[in-house]
């Protein structure tokens, strides 16, 4: 049926962004399956067999496919989403890629997955940090209630007219897609009300009016067309924040800031991580003032693009910060770090950073890991220039 | 007002350039053994073949790229490739 009033159902994070995406509208679902994002588009598809959704499901042979269909049905003006995990993803990269040079208003579910050899369906995030330098608008959520919520409001900010960007909404498989928890839904006419109509997308094929897309352009267009989507990309930062404050004044949930901080305002050490263990984080740090500790937790929900100013603001009077990456740059880090010590260079604080990678492959991440590492940091037992690897509770 | 640049452009010859700048051989069209069959014009990649009011196929040589496709098709062996200075 469909929803007339707000209501609150026991969803996983999986069929909570299904019933987002149900609500949306959309025009086209090209799909196929893999672990763990399969039962969000089997939902779907379960919905338009019902009459609920009145989309068109592209079932295609492959992620690589599935993109290409989202490309041409979005350039042809359709309101269009998929989703995928870990090697779909990489099956899908080439024309994740072409969706955001091309300026198309796709909106994607990233269920994260590890990636093999050896095989492996657990979470961890390295699948969605290769689309950080896409021009994807990425944000990472950290329960099925935020996959709801960041899945509407993609909708709306990828279809802004001068922003025209796909927007991938991530959250860990397992741990969020298949674990049901309360989710507040609105009103079927909340969501009308609250995205824009259809009809603004502008199509880029029109055949009164054809063109071609991708064409071969000399290089400067080319470098053009990235330094453009930079501008977009950066301009988007205050889109994304109005469109989340509309939000909170709809919903009165945490939406207000770019940010999700977490007792950070008199903090001396302050967590940082995202998706689903940035809840054992915000458990770690109500243990950790429960003994008059001063720590807090900074979940960066918007991976892409990086809200440095309210990062920034954030941490600036902290003395450390321990960042926890579930996916590293092989050779260099923990992701997370290296954005944050980016950007604390370029406003030039002294904050001891440290760079601690956890969870990779699924290793499961508990409040108990948050408590270890403060810990030995406050003892001083880590040079500050190293990578710390801690799996299922000891360095490795 | 979109202030979005869009990597799309109207299509039509020569939309990208000359195209045939790296060519080292061309072809060169016998016609009195050309029957008109088309053949060159419709396997033509590019395509850089027109026909003429007299239904010949007329290379267009400003986006010939010398693949060589025209004179691997016809089946009269009325065209040649000729090398480039």
């Amino acid at each position: 049926m469909s929803i007339t009033t707000r209501v609150k159902k026991v969803l996983t994070g999986n069929h909570a962004t299904a019933y987002a995406v149900m609500q949306a509208r959309v025009d086209v679902i090209p799909a196929y399956p893999i672990t763990p994002q399969t039962t969000i588009v089997e939902k779907l598809d379960e919905f338009i067999e019902n009459g609920l959704l009145d989309a068109s499901m592209i079932r295609v042979e492959s992620e690589h496919s599935a993109m290409a269909a989202a490309i041409g049905a979005s350039a042809a003006g359709a309101r269009t989403y998929t989703a995928t995990s870990s090697h779909g993803l990489l099956y899908m990269y080439e024309n994740l890629w072409w969706a955001a040079n091309a300026r198309l208003p796709i909106v994607a579910t990233f269920v994260t997955r590890a990636i093999g050899p050896p095989w492996n369906i657990w979470s961890d995030h390295q699948d969605i940090f290769t689309l950080r330098d896409a021009g994807w608008i990425l944000f990472m959520a950290k329960n099925a209630q935020e996959a709801y919520d960041l899945t509407i409001q993609a909708f709306k900010i990828a279809e802004n007219p001068n922003i025209r960007l796909p927007v991938g909404i991530g959250y860990d498989g397992f741990y969020i897609s298949h674990t049901s928890e309360p989710v507040e839904m609105l009103a079927q006419d909340e969501v009308d009300g609250f995205l824009p109509d259809k009809s603004n997308i502008k199509p880029l094929l029109d055949p009164e009016n054809p063109f071609t897309i991708g064409n071969l352009p000399d290089a400067k267009f080319n470098y053009l067309i990235r330094r453009n989507m930079w501008a977009s990309i950066e301009e988007s930062l205050e889109y994304i924040k109005k469109v989340g404050y509309e939000y909170y004044l709809l919903t009165g949930r945490n939406y207000g800031s770019l940010v999700d901080a977490y007792k950070c305002d008199d903090a001396e050490t302050i967590f940082v991580s995202i998706g689903a263990m940035a809840n054992e984080g915000i458990v770690a740090v109500d243990r950790l003032r429960n003994k008059g500790d001063r720590v807090g937790h900074l979940n960066i929900r918007l991976l892409r693009p990086y809200p440095e100013d309210e990062i920034i603001d954030t941490i600036s009077n902290a003395e450390r910060i321990i960042v926890f990456s579930r996916a590293i740059s092989m050779g260099k880090g923990g992701i997370l770090f290296t954005d944050l010590v980016d950007s604390i260079y370029r406003h030039r604080l002294d904050i001891d950073v440290y760079d601690v990678v956890v969870g990779l492959a699924g290793v499961e991440v508990v409040d108990n890991d948050f408590i270890k590492l403060y810990n030995d940091v406050k003892d001083g037992i880590f040079d500050k220039r190293e990578t710390i690897f801690l799996m299922g509770g000891r360095y490795v | 007002m979109s202030r979005v640049l869009f990597p799309v452009s109207k299509p039509g010859a020569g939309a990208v350039g000359k195209t045939s700048t790296w060519r080292w051989q061309k072809p060169v069209i016998d016609f009195n053994k050309c029957t008109k069959c088309g053949l060159c014009w419709l396997y033509c990649p590019e395509p850089a073949f027109d026909i003429n009011e007299e239904g010949f196929p007329i290379v267009k040589y400003d986006w010939c790229k010398g693949c060589g496709i025209c004179y691997n098709e016809c089946p009269v062996d009325a065209i040649k490739m000729v090398s480039e200075e």
